[in-house]
């Protein structure tokens, strides 16, 4: 049902953000001019071959790689599936134990999972109430069968920003492969593969203001994988197939993007994250923040509404022209809550009520200060109709 | 997400009939499980066999609430006997159809409005709706 709203709040970034015009005009230019096979040796093979090895150099300066580490695939699911799997296997005579945590995506979830049945061992971390991975059980969970480590660096549903690099010194000492997920985090804020000492890493051009259909995967030099794709010898014969031309081209301009913007996106982003999370614990009574207070990802801003169900606030936020996420159940194909935000201990019953706000480069005042004005109405209604609203007395 | 539902869901909704608490009902309804996340609760009040009024509460879904508010417009002015013969199909009808993943939202209207019943024969009559038990969890997840 289209909404009649006048104003149009967008704060779902970390599901996808809107391209930016520069990405889409750099897209629209090279859809036209590079479209020559890049193996074929022509000029107009050569002239994509130049745009692909452009955009590499792009994506690999903005997370301090060289570019003959850069893999390029279709999107951060594919990075994440190809490196777990890709890397176990290519690394299981040395062991079959492999280390992540209770917060990770589903497409880390599920590879693990597989391979679980497939003899693998897996530990899964948990994260205390803010959301964090403690460093130190990274370190105890160490067994000589470790061969893989494989963690978030900031999940979409909190927003918490994980020690990556603490944990990438005590990985790297054991000599153990470690794999980040760096979806909701690469172009958004700095980050350094040899600072973090990563031996791989996903990062997704939709999550910077680029395309969707295109991601990549860092693969330090001399890490071993299997390849996801063979028949070919593109991407190092690493992940074979005629590459996505205009979507490496767009997710290399939007790496030079962010990597230019990146300081003044999150000096604009951190006030109004801050504005917003203030506002909804002033307003709304028997509201929570979930995961990290002040450590966490610039435009993110998450939190639990009680007794009242995240469908529901969902439509009429919508009905207003705001568009979020939530981790309820209700909306879950599964009919169960959020595992990240169950992870930090909240009620399955709370967890119906979380919700997350996360905020573009685009985000403006105006806009924080209409969601905290369309927000608490919503929740006074919905409550009424909530046999768990406690009556208490004076109740906002 | 807002697409899967028709305007008549969407209707009961944004502008639920019978919302509310009830003074003194004869019967309470109280079905679901927190587990899950949908809860609901039913208020009905009889006059010779008749229901003549009914209220309702919700922790849930759009279509839990639209659910539990059709409910309610169905079952006004009925006999007990009647009541008792309306099924959650009755309810997605009603509704004009549901998505098929928010099929369950209408089991429970039927298992709430059921339950406010037992309540009321068992506080007249001793004895609850003969062999009725609410429908399984199983049957609510998919
Ligand atoms: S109440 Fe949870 S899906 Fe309807």
């Amino acid at each position: 049902m289209p909404t009649e709203a006048k104003r149009k709040v967008y704060f779902d970034n970390m599901a996808n953000t809107p391209p930016d015009h520069r990405v889409i005009e750099t897209m629209l230019l090279q859809t036209k001019e590079a479209f020559g096979n890049p193996l074929n040796i022509h000029d107009f093979g050569e002239k994509t071959a130049e745009v692909i090895e452009s955009s590499r150099k792009n994506v690999a300066e903005l997370i301090g790689a060289t570019p003959a580490e850069i893999i390029f695939t279709s999107c951060g699911s594919e990075s994440n599936n190809f490196a777990i799997r890709g890397i176990a296997k290519a690394y299981e005579k040395k062991g079959k134990h492999i280390i992540s945590s209770a917060i990770e995506h589903f497409s880390v979830l599920q590879v693990l999972k597989a391979l679980e049945k497939e003899g693998f061992k897996v530990t899964y971390l948990p994260v205390d109430k803010n959301g964090v991975i403690n460093s130190q059980a990274v370190a105890k969970a160490i067994t000589p069968e470790t061969i893989l480590v494989t963690l978030t660096h900031a999940s979409n549903e909190i927003g918490t920003i994980e020690p990556i690099a603490e944990i990438g010194k005590i990985v790297k000492d054991k000599g153990i492969i470690f794999h980040v997920d760096a979806v909701q985090t690469a172009g958004t804020i700095p980050l350094n593969v040899a600072e973090f000492q990563v031996d791989a890493l996903t990062l997704s051009a939709n999550l910077f203001y680029g395309p969707t259909g295109i991601a990549a995967l860092y693969l330090k030099k001399g890490t071993r994988i299997v390849p996801f794709l063979v028949g070919g010898t593109q991407e190092e014969g690493k992940r074979a197939g005629t590459q996505n031309i205009p979507g490496i081209s767009g997710m290399g301009k939007a790496a030079e993007l962010a990597k230019q913007e990146m300081n003044a996106r999150s000096e604009k982003l951190i006030p109004l994250r801050d504005r917003l999370l203030k506002g909804l614990t002033e307003k709304i009574d028997d509201f929570f923040i979930t995961g990290h207070p002040t450590n966490r990802l610039p435009g993110h801003a998450s939190g639990v509404v009680k007794y009242i169900e995240g469908e529901s606030m969902s439509m009429l936020l919508n009905m207003e022209g705001i568009a979020v996420s939530t981790g309820s159940a209700c909306v879950s194909k599964a009919l169960k809550a959020s595992h990240v935000v169950l992870a930090l201990g909240v009620s399955p019953e709370d967890a119906h009520g979380s919700l997350v706000f996360s905020m573009g480069k685009d985000a403006s005042v105006e806009d924080v200060d209409y969601v905290l004005a369309k927000l608490p109405p919503i929740v006074k209604r919905l409550r009424e109709m909530s046999p768990l609203y406690p009556k208490k007395k004076g109740a906002k | 997400m807002v697409e899967q539902y028709n305007p008549t869901v969407m209707d009961h909704f944004m502008h639920p009939r019978n919302m509310g608490d009830m003074e003194n009902p004869d019967g309470v309804g109280h079905i679901g499980n927190p587990q899950c996340g949908d809860i609901m609760e039913m208020y009905i009040k009889v006059k010779d066999n008749v229901i003549i009024d009914v209220k309702f509460k919700t922790f849930g879904c759009g279509a839990a609430i639209a659910s539990s508010s059709i409910v309610t417009e169905l079952v006004k002015g009925k006999t007990i006997e009647e009541a008792l013969k309306i099924t959650n199909q009755q309810v997605v009808d009603a509704l004009g159809g549901l998505p098929p993943i928010k099929r369950h939202c209408s089991v429970l209207g039927e298992d709430a409005l059921k339950s406010a019943i037992d309540d009321y024969l068992k506080k007249t009559t001793g004895k609850g709706i003969e062999g009725w038990q609410p429908h399984e969890e199983e049957e609510h997840a998919h």
